[in-house]
């Protein structure tokens, strides 16, 4: 199964970037053999609809799992629509999050957890 | 002629110069384009006349049509569309009207369909008209709103626009074809610095403008010395009064109480008129 990591860089032991739509990569771990690819996120500078973008990227890898920080409600409802199973308050590595995952020790997010536009600063919008 | 009332920040008394210069002259129609917070109608205590819906279209996907290809999705340069394994989304919010996934769809699966976004009031108050346009809560989406607005403008009348506040798209939509612009500031700081900016669009937009200092006297001289460097003309000081503040919060137009006010509105028309023909 193929389980994406929001991360701040393009590897397996990358910390985790806590904002879903605004990171700067996803990480797509293959959960049996650990394999991985890494996938910069384009939607990290968008204007508007980044958490819909990143959405898209995410399913278009064909991502079962997402581990992140935070996710807003268009990418909640986007990545829901997808049958994408989200959980959110994750952090520490990339590995760390989908052994965790592995184990059973995450339980899936029912709701978004951020407002529309939490991952932008004031200066951007 | 065409006078669009603007301030670069909110609070600055924008649409009491507004409606008071709208009393002061003749045969005027108010538009207020401020949607997000309309509210020349509370002074004016105009009688509605009827009120209209506004919309804008977005797609509707007919799901037995669409194969999930995701060509709309990444056509959508403001992603409003997201494509799953078993449907499309449509984020009505983030949709411009472009009209573009329709034309790329290659199953024709993509037709248009109606969003409801806010409304117009029609309104009267004696011979004056006032159109307010009304932001639906929650919809992010006030251009479309002002161009309907301004949609209903009557060119045979004195047109006296409201604007939105700040220097954003809302502010330059509403501005836009207007024969002058009047920049509502306070002497301060603050003021000066939202002036400064507000000057610049209005520059580059080529739409000539004059200052009014509302609340005269509570700050410093740099409004002032800004306005002298720069050779913009100051139209009008209305001092900050005991009297002018009280009728304010109790939601009547100062004019209305101290007549003399209308005559100096009525010069600041006049002086506009000269400065637009020059
Ligand atoms: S382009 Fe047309 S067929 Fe393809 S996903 Fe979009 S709506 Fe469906
Ligand atoms: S009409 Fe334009 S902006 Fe709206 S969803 Fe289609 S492509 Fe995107």
């Amino acid at each position: 199964m193929k389980i994406c990591v929001t991360a701040s860089t393009g590897t397996i032991d990358a910390q985790i970037d806590p904002r879903f739509g605004r990171c700067a990569y996803f990480v797509v771990v293959d959960s049996e053999t650990m394999q991985f690819e890494a996938v910069p996120n384009l939607a990290s500078g968008a204007s508007g609809g980044a958490g819909i973008q990143a959405a898209q990227a995410v399913a278009n890898k064909g991502a079962k799992v997402v581990l992140t920080g935070d996710v807003g409600p268009n990418a909640f409802h986007a990545l829901s629509a997808a049958g994408i199973e989200i959980v959110t308050g994750v952090s520490g590595s990339v590995k760390e999050a989908v052994e965790k995952f592995k184990r059973g020790d995450f339980k899936k997010t029912g709701a978004p957890t951020v407002g529309d536009h939490a991952g932008v600063s004031k200066t951007q919008r | 002629m065409i006078v669009t009332v603007a301030s670069g920040k909110g609070g600055t008394g924008k649409t009491s110069v507004a409606v008071n210069l709208a009393l002061s002259i003749e045969n005027v129609q108010l538009l207020d384009c401020d949607v997000e917070e309309p509210n020349a109608h509370l002074f004016l205590h105009p009688e509605l006349l009827k009120t209209e819906p506004v919309y804008t279209f977005i797609p509707f996907v007919n799901q037995e049509l669409c194969d999930h290809c995701g060509v709309c999705s990444k056509f959508c340069q403001y992603h409003a569309l997201f494509t799953s394994p078993n449907n499309v989304l449509v984020f009505p919010e983030l949709c411009h009207s472009c009209g573009g996934c329709m034309i790329v769809c290659p199953k024709k699966a993509i037709t248009e369909t109606k969003n409801r976004i806010g409304k117009l009031n029609f309104c009267a108050a004696e011979d004056l008209t006032l159109v307010y346009g009304e932001l639906e809560i929650g919809k992010p989406m006030s251009v479309p709103i002002i161009k309907a607005v301004k949609k209903q403008m009557d060119k045979s009348k004195n047109v006296i626009i409201d604007s939105p506040p700040g220097t954003s798209c809302p502010f330059i939509e509403t501005v836009r074809g207007s024969d002058f612009c009047v920049l509502v500031t306070e002497p301060t700081p603050f003021g000066l610095h939202d002036l400064k900016i507000t000057v610049q669009v209005l520059r580059k937009m080529i739409v000539p403008f004059g200052v009014v200092v509302n609340r005269a006297g509570v700050g410093d001289n740099k409004v002032y010395e800004y306005c002298q460097q720069e050779n913009i003309p100051i139209l009008l000081e209305i001092p900050y009064q005991r009297k002018i503040a009280e009728l304010y919060s109790r939601g009547i137009p100062f004019s209305q109480e101290m007549p003399e006010w209308t005559e100096k509105f009525q010069t600041l028309y006049s002086d506009i008129g000269k400065l637009v023909k020059k």
